[in-house]
């Protein structure tokens, strides 16, 4: 099955999807390290193995689009923009990171990046991304903001709340559900009353697209055509890709609900192994260049790592400043 | 990683076995479901996930009750206190359990306008026996959206009851008492006391809602504290015992209702109160305890209680933040000896 590439992507476009793809991968490979050796202190939930959706959705969005993120958000935040440098510090709590240590993986946020926080609430982001794309909306600007969320969070009543709001209103926004097959232990084709998610958009009469959540081009083209709608004043798109978790929930998951025959399966569909072959089947890049460009994102994790050690802890007296404004 | 945030208990008394709070939990809804078929558990991850629970406390039961009477449901928190208060009204027995106190946020509507008014609503009319059960609290770097403290809110209103155990053995009695009470109950466990270890008593085993429990006893100044406080007043007491102050600590165990006799009487004789919550200070259990006992005996005062709570701001992430938001047993060694020079 030969995948096209689409027109619109350049080959620079493509180099960079394909480098943020293996960022993540190695921030969040990174970062289950640093959790296992006690380094970093919470919980951290990798995105290892659904690359492709962050990538690929993010590569459709300008620069003044908006993220509202989730619980397992290192992906979404690498590819709208986040600085690993800025996230890993977050990781370990220092007061150069994101949030000032504040915050630790679940609510790592850039509003420059138009990355409006991942969320320690399933379902959390949601109403806020409808109010971002109603306050573009009101002021007349044409960005869009995408929403990611989990299948678990399909069952959340903000979600028929929000997709209800943003029809009647047609407000700019596209919701890019992540089915990835589990809610922790819960499957989504048991918890969910209906095999196909997309089906629901009917309900809300705006479009619901199916993908293949392991091909970034398929993202990418399903979130494109959604968000060139969002911006014609058409409204909002429900588009759910289909997707896999490589790893446990987070680290500590007993992992007794499934088994490594269907991991491994996924795993041979592996997302940047398939854009890899591609890049190089249509000689946008030589296996070299991806060797080589593996060694860079290496290099930069790293880097990132020892810039987080190196940063000082928060203060104390940092304690009580931003509760208000 | 770090030393665990609780000291464990070290050995049972001859006879009485030891178990930890998560397991005491366990065995309390485990005897309550053998006993009354009425009675089920739902929320979510509390059949499939690691056997049952992610703190383990419904760990085996499906194996025992089955997929009906232990039920994962999906991620939907309003629906899980609405539909266990729906079941509870028709005769039911309902145990549903929060993953953290702080999504009990999505469920406050059919907790605090349902759950907690059909009865009167009704002219006494209906029954509720539903309880929630949630973990609290901060010290695991679990930031601000888990790790809060939230019993405040639900002691604030008329029509339930608020349950906070600190001990194993009070978890047991505690929630058996609160699956046989005959209206809605919310639960708090904290998630740091789930390996604590304590003395259990096997088999039929109540504590009724409303009895304190005095942990430890002094002379000089009372302490009433909620969770993990109260571990932390024990240690705070060792230390002050050194200096030869004599710390009372007193475990409320419910907040709703509260022994509030039990108080008083050590305030009587101490004439010294300090109380302690990991919920933020402002507008927390802490204000209410202190109002009841200066209205009841405020000539027994022979210095203006104090409160030893988490600061008024979201729990942070850093370690060295989270503990700084947190009263630490140093903080009450340092309190209770101004409060008695
Ligand atoms: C309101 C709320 N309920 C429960 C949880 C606990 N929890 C965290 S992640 C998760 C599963 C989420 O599954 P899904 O939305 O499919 O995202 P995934 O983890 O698969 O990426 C649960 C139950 C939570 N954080 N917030």
């Amino acid at each position: 099955m030969a995948i096209e590439i689409p027109a619109a992507l350049t080959q620079e476009q493509l180099r960079a999807m394909l480098r943020t793809m293996l960022t993540i991968r190695q921030f969040d490979q990174r970062a289950l390290e640093l959790y296992r050796e006690g380094v970093m202190r919470g919980s951290t939930h990798p995105y290892i193995g659904m690359e492709a959706v962050a990538v690929g959705a993010c590569a459709a969005l300008h620069p003044n689009d908006r993220i509202t993120s989730t619980h397992r958000g290192h992906g979404h935040c690498l590819a709208k923009g986040g600085d690993p440098r800025l996230m890993m510090a977050e990781l370990l709590g220092k007061a150069t990171g994101y949030c000032k240590g504040k915050g630790g993986s679940m609510h790592i946020a850039d509003l420059e990046a138009g990355i409006l926080g991942a969320n320690g609430i399933v379902g959390g982001g949601i109403g806020l991304a409808a109010g971002a794309a109603l306050a573009a909306q009101l002021a007349g600007r044409d960005d869009v903001t995408v929403c990611f969320f989990g299948d678990g969070a399909l069952n959340q009543g903000i979600l028929h709340e929000s997709a209800n709001l943003a029809a009647i209103w047609k407000l700019p926004v596209v919701f890019v559900c992540e089915n990835n097959q589990y809610a922790m232990s819960a499957r989504a084709d048991k918890f969910t009353s209906v095999p196909d998610p997309t089906v629901r958009a009917t309900a809300y009469g705006f479009p619901g697209v199916g993908c293949d959540g392991m091909d970034v081009l398929a993202v990418y083209r399903a979130v494109a055509d959604a968000a060139a709608r969002a911006r014609a004043g058409g409204g909002p798109s429900l588009i759910v890709c289909v997707t896999y978790r490589y790893f446990g929930h987070h680290v500590g998951d007993p992992l007794n609900y499934r088994d490594k025959a269907e991991v491994d399966a996924w795993r041979r569909r592996d997302p940047i192994e398939r854009f890899e072959q591609t890049l190089i089947g249509r000689g946008v890049l030589a296996a070299a260049d991806v060797e080589q460009l593996r060694g860079e994102v290496a290099g930069e994790i790293e880097s990132a790592v020892a810039f987080a050690k190196a940063s000082p802890e928060p203060e104390l007296t940092a304690l009580m400043e931003d509760v208000y404004a | 990683m770090s030393r665990p945030l609780i000291e464990t208990t070290p050995t049972a008394p001859a006879g009485i076995r030891s178990l930890t709070y998560a397991e005491a939990l366990n065995e309390a809804l485990r005897e309550e479901m053998r006993r009354d078929p009425r009675v089920f558990v739902l929320g979510e991850d509390v059949a499939v996930w690691g056997g049952g629970g992610i703190f383990g406390v419904t760990k085996g039961l499906v194996d025992e009750f089955g997929p009906q009477r232990v039920r994962d449901t999906p991620i939907s928190e309003e629906a899980i206190a609405a539909v266990a208060i729906g079941a509870a009204v028709a005769g039911a027995r309902p145990v549903a359990e929060f993953m953290y106190v702080d999504f009990m946020g999505l469920a406050m509507e059919p907790i605090v306008n349902q759950a907690a008014k059909i009865r009167y609503m009704f002219g006494g009319k209906a029954r509720v026996p539903v309880v929630f059960r949630a973990q609290q609290g901060a010290g695991r770097g679990n930031a601000a959206q888990h790790s809060q403290s939230l019993e405040a809110w639900f002691a604030h209103i008329p029509g339930l009851k608020v349950v906070t155990p600190s001990a194993p053995a009070d978890a047991k009695g505690l929630l058996i008492s609160a699956i046989r009470d005959d209206n809605p109950v919310v639960f708090l466990e904290h998630k740091a006391l789930y390996n604590l270890r304590g003395p259990v008593p096997e088999g039929e085993f109540t504590i009724p809602l409303g009895v304190a429990d005095r942990k430890r006893e002094g002379r000089h100044a009372t302490f009433v504290g909620v969770h993990t406080m109260v571990h932390k007043a024990l240690a705070a007491a060792e230390t002050l015992a050194k200096e030869g102050i004599e710390l009372e600590v007193i475990d409320p165990r419910s907040l709703v209702p509260f022994d509030l006799d039990t108080v008083v009487a050590s305030v009587r004789k101490t004439g010294r109160l300090v109380v302690g919550h990991e919920a933020y200070e402002r507008c927390g259990i802490g204000a209410e305890i202190i109002t009841q006992v200066v209205t009841a005996a405020f000539d027994a005062l022979d210095a203006p209680p104090l409160r030893l709570c988490a600061k008024n701001v979201p729990i942070p992430y850093n370690a060295g933040l989270e503990a700084a938001a947190l009263p630490q047993a140093e903080d009450i060694v340092t309190a209770v000896r101004r409060l008695v020079a």
